[in-house]
């Protein structure tokens, strides 16, 4: 009945699982407590939950995200600590079986959960504003997205609970993987989580894909087409591609341990290689799918807040493109070791060198952007500044990791642990919490408190050297990584540095919910609120709305003559928003449930998989099936709102501004 | 149409941001196709891999490759010939050819399942090689699609059923439908070519 | 609407002749690539090719016939998806075999 589920699977011996799962229920039971009390259950479920509105969608994604660092973050600081204490004879408190499974937890939920779900927040929120579009190209696929990604991202939170989590790292190289040698539910975990939240990105990425080639306002020619815009779409067509084949090498891996096939077993004819080549073929790609948005954010920050337009900006585009096409080009740096030879190793070694020559024009296109500029010091130029310093010495790292002779002596070490997150938190972290507090008064209708947001960026900035600086130094000194203890003396200051530097991003995170707080509860202060739709003079077409956006983001879609659009038409004089009309009924989807159920069915084929539950795995996929077919029988899905209705929205908003400008 | 009853304004407004159905599903084939271009890949790697078990030229027999082969080339053009007759409205045609479409790409199914079953029982089934296990997920991922189509036709036949013209999102859904067929046929043609008649020279 | 769809039938979409036109080219193109093989009149590696060369003719065929593939101007953005899948797909697949055979002549894995 219940497959090979009993109640040994729950880890009740274990202190500190059982110690979260108090947690995790407190905090729970409270939140479902608050909204049941006060009666909102109708209102989440009608305004957010089966939202098709992309800008909804965005702060939902933002608060998967954020929950995903939490969880991420918790890992990190635990894994720290066991290093800074398992020295010389000492165990330290976390038993290999335990610290295995939360490296590989930490890794998954930190591309997959964390980075991937901040960058389509990010998406959702600015792309279809930016290129004056009322919503993406399809709106109920984009409400499914998000509850295949969010569903992905709970069943793995399950494996804390009933089971265990894979314990091959985050990428699940075979053999080890294996049946043979991961008989446990872990592995099955990760294959499900990673193939049901890759089923969202994918439509993600067609989704903004289609939307930007096909929904651009009139005028928005592709040379005038904003510069995060030109990133999404580069992020998406990478997306497009390499998904497939990511979905193909966890599909083969689960067929190997389902079905007992032979892809990349040991016996049988496998190939174990022939993994390394498939899930990197997805995993360059995939590291350019998450800095190249982080690259737009600044692109848009830095001309901002230095009140100049972007130096360089068909380079920029130019570039991008460049990178993302090189991208391609150069998966075997991440597996030098494996045995090809020096022609194979070579080729890949060049390419990779090439990608910093583009990257490095990025870099000297921001600068030369706030060159002479009248640089605002915002809390989000700090993020843009310190990226582009930390970015820089991350980069260098990357390009002697490039020389495969060189690879050879840093390959798995702690040298690459810290070259990576020196690109992923110094390029890509730092990019998100950019763009967030950019963002946030378009989203919210109040700007994020800047004092906090500085806190966080210093605690973040300097946290992030101390941490990571030292692993640099242990990978010359030959400690690999995925060590769950040591013996070496030298080894042991350098840890207590990096579990120092670790603390100081936990305050640095600290900062950050302290910030959220702190700019809810003063949402309503005058200096706060956002009445104008442009807190920043900012300018791209999504500040041309109000904040947040009406439901049908522009009354009267505006016609483009000139990059940054908006910049354009407040230099002219032109009201970019055509108020007072004359407005015409506009035609919205409608929301729907169906991506809330398809999700939901997912998630019950996935625990029915993991657990060989079989008939609860049959059901929920001719529950699948079934919600697919309804949903297409369904014509009730869209609707007109009513021309008075736009005008009544348009003069409210054009009133608020007139007093603010009589002000 | 399906908002007859909007102003002409609307409709305008509606006509300049026509959603493109069409050509994101044309998208979602090409991540479809890279799909099948990595399980193509993967079989090119592992297709010598035999680990001592049968090979393809002891296992695959032509006479079924080809009644597969004409079953699916035949479906084809069934399929063309409704899309015909929808553009002519025609709606007793369309279910007529959906309904034709859909019994040969069933017999096509039928022979792969029946071809599948008498390879595993002559202990030739997916777990014996790697050769084998690529072979198998290869073919079985194309045969899937091809399943998948059949609900599909079946849903779109059972939808027009009792309706007297076509609309739009009708002409949209039998467009999909048409891509993702023809698209099925175009994969065939590399399974039969580099698969079964590559393995027999 | 459906008149609209008829309107530009003929163009866009393909009449019966073209549906004809492809079928008979499929057809003979499928039979030539069977008999080759079955016919065992040349080297293996000719063989080969002569298949490669059939089963590339075909695709094309059907993305013309069936598909509906064209040049026009509304066509641009269905051609250039459908191109660039094919150079990922061209550079993962020799990438793919010329990493593997590589490292198999390396390693003596064969």
């Amino acid at each position: 009945m219940l497959g090979r589920l009993s109640f040994a699977d729950i880890p009740v011996d274990v202190p500190i699982l059982v110690g979260t799962f108090l947690g995790v229920a407190v905090i729970g039971i409270t939140v479902l407590g608050l909204i049941t009390y006060y009666g909102k259950w109708g209102y989440l479920w009608k305004e957010w939950f089966t939202s098709v509105d992309h800008k909804r969608l965005a702060v939902m994604y933002v608060v998967v995200g954020l929950l995903a660092l939490a969880r991420g973050f918790a890992d990190a600081i635990m894994m720290r600590t066991q290093l800074a204490l398992a020295y010389a004879g000492n165990p330290g408190y976390l038993p290999p079986h335990h610290y295995d499974q939360i490296f590989s937890a930490h890794g998954t939920i930190m591309i997959f959960f964390m980075a991937m779900v901040i960058m389509t927040a990010l998406f959702n929120l600015v792309v279809p504003l930016q290129i004056g579009a009322r919503d993406v190209a399809f709106p109920f696929l984009n409400n499914l997205s998000f509850w295949m990604t969010t569903v992905a991202f709970v069943l793995i939170n399950v494996s804390l609970f009933i089971g265990e989590f894979s314990q091959c790292g985050w990428l699940a190289y075979p053999p080890l993987s294996e049946a043979q040698f991961s008989p446990g539910v872990g592995v099955d975990y990760y294959i499900l989580a990673v193939q049901i939240s890759g089923v969202g990105t994918l439509l993600t990425g067609v989704n903004f894909f289609v939307t930007i080639v096909k929904m651009r306002a009139p005028g928005m020619t592709w040379m005038k087409l904003p510069v995060f815009c030109w990133t999404a779409l580069c992020a998406c067509v990478l997306i497009m591609v390499a998904f497939p084949v990511l979905t193909v090498a966890v599909a083969l891996l689960g067929l190997d341990r389902f079905l007992g096939m032979h892809f990349f077993t040991n016996d049988g004819g496998g190939n174990q290689m022939l993994y390394l080549d498939l899930i990197w073929a997805w995993g360059h790609p995939e590291v350019y799918i998450l800095i190249i948005p982080a690259f737009g954010v600044f692109s848009e920050v830095v001309p901002t807040f230095s009140e100049k337009p972007l130096f360089g900006y068909a380079t920029m585009v130019y570039a991008t493109c460049a990178i993302m096409v090189l991208s391609f080009l150069v998966w075997v740096h991440h597996f030098f070791t494996m045995g090809a030879g020096a022609d194979v190793n070579a080729f890949f070694g060049i390419m990779t060198m090439i990608i910093s020559i583009p990257t490095g024009v990025k870099l000297f296109n921001w600068m030369f952007t706030m060159y002479k500029g009248r640089v605002e010091f915002h809390a989000t130029m700090y993020w843009a500044i310190g990226f582009m310093i930390t970015f820089s010495i991350g980069g260098m790292t990357g390009v002697m990791m490039a020389i495969p002779a060189a690879d050879f002596v840093l390959h798995n070490s702690l040298f690459l642990i810290a070259h990576f997150h020196n690109v992923i938190i110094g390029g890509v972290y730092f990019g998100y919490v950019c763009g967030m507090n950019f963002w946030a008064p378009k989203a919210l209708g109040f700007k994020f408190n800047e004092a906090w947001g500085k806190r966080a960026f210093w605690c973040w900035f300097i946290g992030f050297y101390f941490a990571f600086v030292p692993l640099y130094v242990l990978g010359f000194d030959g400690m690999t990584r995925r060590m769950n203890h040591y013996d070496n003396p030298n080894w042991y200051p350098w840890l207590l540095v990096a579990e120092v530097g670790a603390v100081m991003i936990f305050f640095g995170i600290v900062c950050q919910v302290t910030q959220i707080y702190v700019s809810i509860r003063d949402r309503n202060l005058p200096g706060n609120v956002d009445v104008t739709g442009d807190p920043w003079n900012a300018r791209s077409l999504e500040w041309s709305t109000s904040s947040p956006p009406p439901p049908y983001n522009f009354a009267i879609i505006p016609h483009i003559h000139e990059l940054d659009a908006f910049m354009h038409d407040k230099e002219n004089g032109i009201d970019t928003r055509h108020a007072g009309g004359p407005y015409a009924p506009i035609h919205m989807p409608k929301n729907t449930a169906a991506g809330f159920f398809i999700g939901a069915f997912s998630f019950t084929l996935g625990f029915g998989l993991i657990w060989y539950i079989w008939w609860l795995a049959a059901i929920s996929l001719v529950g699948v099936i079934a919600t697919v077919i309804a949903r297409s029988a369904n014509h009730d899905v869209d609707y007109y709102i009513p021309a008075e209705e736009v005008a009544r929205i348009e003069n409210e908003h054009s009133r608020k501004l007139m007093a603010q400008a009589a002000e | 149409m399906a908002h007859d009853t909007t102003t002409a304004d609307a409709h305008a407004e509606h006509e300049h941001h026509e959603l493109p159905t069409v050509f994101g599903f044309w998208v979602y084939l090409m991540t479809d196709c890279i799909i099948f271009g990595s399980l193509f890949a993967v079989f090119a790697v592992l297709h010598n891999q035999f680990d001592g078990g049968p090979t393809g030229k002891e296992l695959f027999e032509i006479s079924g490759l080809a009644l597969e082969t004409a079953l699916l080339l035949i479906s084809s053009i069934t399929y063309g010939f409704g899309m015909i007759a929808a553009h002519k409205g025609e709606v007793k045609s369309v279910m007529m050819w959906l309904a034709v479409t859909f019994f040969l790409g069933l017999g096509f199914v039928f022979l792969e399942v029946k071809e599948f079953a008498h390879m595993i029982a002559e202990g030739a089934g997916p777990d014996r090689s790697a050769f084998l296990s690529a072979f198998f997920t290869l073919v079985s991922t194309h045969g899937l699609h091809v399943s998948c189509g059949l609900i599909w036709i079946v849903t779109l036949i059972v939808q027009l059923a009792g309706t007297t013209a076509i609309p739009e999102r009708m002409m949209n859904k039998l467009t999909m439908l048409s891509l993702f067929w023809h698209f099925l046929d175009i994969v065939w043609i590399c399974v039969f070519t580099y698969v079964y008649l590559a393995s027999m020279i | 609407m459906s008149t609209d769809h008829s309107a530009h039938s003929e163009s866009g979409h393909g009449g019966a002749g073209a549906y004809a036109i492809g079928f008979v080219l499929a057809v003979i193109l499928t039979a030539a690539s069977f008999m080759i093989v079955m016919g065992h009149s040349l080297s293996p590696s000719g063989t080969l090719m002569a298949i490669s060369v059939l089963a590339a003719i075909q695709v094309v065929v059907h993305l013309i016939f069936f598909l509906h593939m064209n040049t026009t101007a509304e066509a641009k953005w269905n051609n250039n998806v459908f191109l660039f899948t094919l150079m990922f797909v061209a550079i993962f697949i020799v990438g793919t075999l010329f990493i593997m055979d590589n490292t198999a002549a390396h390693m003596m894995s064969r």
